[in-house]
């Protein structure tokens, strides 16, 4: 690995704060740019409106009113939820929590990383499981038929999608040789398609089935439509989150988006790349030879695939109606599990045989 | 760190974990709501994970979140929310029976120590333990292993195809 970019010496207690800022710009950041620029403006052009306008230039800091707004919202706890008030307050925490957790092992760039896992890619997909307690019991402790619908439906959910999800990702796996993100990301730009090194070896490219499946997992995950009948407002109220208000509601609001935003980072860094180039473009071979600049442009470039990537996903939630329960658990089930088991199969013969 | 002081603290680090440990399982049976149960078993599940982060086994402590917290607790609470997960306390929870459960425990925590005691001795962990890499578990599952690995593997197929019978109607 290259010199470190500070090349001061700092104390531990002074790179754990610095961490722990960091995080909070890994989670906040992405989770605001894809709320102003897709909740707000996409889908208000992609139905002939406007969107805010008011506040700031083109409406930008609408975002900062609303959450202002909701700060200053009472916390409410509905009656009969109190003898369960402790857990009713926890569970957004929860869910936000693994949101946090999730971003710590994503890299930024070849020195700019929180953590450099050994099994980087297992654990996001363990943490990620984790905010399904919180909104299972946020649905139970709501004491309100419909939360509990809507909690008991989400974890259907999640349990189901988050099995494509992993085998999905096996593929990639298998391809790359590890687990850990930051050598995937190397993995992938210091590769070569038959001898022709200009673009390295995404995996988007050998890999595409396992994208496909991972972008849909993840659509599933997050419970965007057409997977949204955990929170299904035309029969549930709004799920699991009826109940909510004030910033708790917002706790909900950032976790879902903000962990749009990671999924979609570290999507990129499994298929596109992640925060590297080409190393063939600047002559690098390996991580030790990469410059320094990149723990700068790495993060933007990371930043701008998320946000292609983020793009998608609204785009399907936008254009798309819900799916029935069981038709959903019928996709995961008999189409997206047997077809990412082939690719296991198929990626594991080609892996062996070149 | 010197690796004394990294002892110390792992030391210190083990015993507070264990600590929050045995209490989430004294509460596990001692609180009044099934609800409330799982979620303090999610804490000692957590716990266990931790520790494996102690003992610098990352794969194994990855594993335990995932199929632990992630999916049997989930099913557990799903299983539980689905029947009769109250709001507040549930004076039926206890059975009268549940003093025989002391003598099993005892049994079973006897056994512990005394397998331990015997498979082990006094044997230490090195000190300067490096990180077990993911590698060498798999070298290990799909070598020497390979033959319990794939009796396992029955047995999960065969609970599996067992669940399937019973749900089924028709």
């Amino acid at each position: 690995m290259s010199s470190a970019l500070i090349a001061a010496d700092l104390a531990y207690w002074a790179q754990s704060l610095l961490r722990v800022l960091g995080g909070l710009v890994a989670v906040l950041l992405p989770a605001g740019t894809v709320v102003y620029l897709f909740l707000f403006k996409m889908m208000s052009f992609m139905q002939s409106r406007l969107g805010p306008m008011e506040a700031g230039p083109y409406g930008s800091m609408q975002l900062f009113a609303e959450v202002g707004k909701w700060l200053q919202k009472e916390d409410i706890v509905p009656a009969n939820a109190q003898p369960e008030a402790r857990i009713f307050k926890m569970a957004p925490l929860i869910v936000l929590a693994s949101t946090f957790l999730l971003v710590v092992v994503v890299p930024f760039g070849p020195d700019a990383w929180f953590t450099d896992f050994e099994v980087g890619i297992f654990y996001a997909l363990a943490v990620s499981s984790v905010s399904v307690l919180g909104i299972l019991i946020a649905g139970w402790s709501s004491a309100n038929k419909y939360s509990l619908l809507g909690g008991l439906r989400a974890a259907g959910q999640l349990i189901a999608y988050e099995l494509p999800m992993v085998l999905a990702v096996v593929g990639v796996v298998i391809q790359a040789g590890t687990m850990n993100l930051q050598q995937i990301v190397v993995a992938q730009n210091a590769g070569s398609m038959f001898g022709w090194n200009g673009v390295g070896n995404p995996y988007i490219l050998t890999q595409f089935v396992a994208f496909i499946i991972f972008m849909i997992s993840v659509q599933a995950e997050l419970t965007q439509t057409p997977f949204d009948m955990p929170i299904a407002e035309s029969e549930l109220v709004s799920g699991y989150m009826t109940e909510y208000s004030g910033f708790r509601f917002l706790i909900f609001f950032i976790g879902e988006f903000a962990t749009a935003g990671v999924f979609a980072m570290i999507a990129s860094v499994l298929f596109l790349g992640g925060w590297g180039v080409p190393f063939a473009w600047f002559g690098w071979t390996d991580m030790d030879s990469i410059d320094n600049w990149m723990n700068v442009v790495g993060p933007l470039i990371l930043f701008t695939k998320m946000i292609v990537l983020v793009f998608f996903i609204m785009w399907v939630r936008f254009s798309f109606p819900r799916f029935r329960e069981d038709q959903l658990q019928r996709f995961a089930w008999k189409i997206l599990i047997p077809v990412s088991l082939v690719n296991i199969m198929v990626t594991a013969v080609l892996k062996v045989a070149f | 760190m010197v690796a004394a002081d990294l002892l110390i603290a792992q030391n210190i680090g083990f015993y507070l974990i264990a600590a929050i440990m045995v209490f989430g399982a004294f509460r596990v049976v001692t609180t009044r709501n099934v609800v409330h149960a799982a979620l303090w078993l999610v804490v000692v599940l957590a716990g266990a994970a931790a520790q494996y982060i102690l003992l610098a086994a990352e794969f194994v402590a990855v594993t335990q979140v995932l199929v632990y917290i992630g999916a049997v607790m989930v099913l557990f609470l799903f299983g539980t929310m689905l029947t009769r997960a109250r709001i507040g306390t549930d004076s039926e929870l206890n059975n009268k029976n549940w003093f025989m459960g002391i003598p099993v425990a005892v049994l079973l925590l006897a056994t512990l120590i005394i397998a331990l005691n015997d498979g082990f001795g006094d044997e230490q962990l090195p000190t300067d333990a490096a990180v077990v890499n993911t590698q060498q578990i798999s070298d290990q599952i799909f070598g020497p292993y390979l033959l319990p690995f794939w009796a396992l593997s029955f047995v999960l197929l065969a609970a599996t195809i067992g669940a399937i019978v019973l749900a089924r109607r028709d």
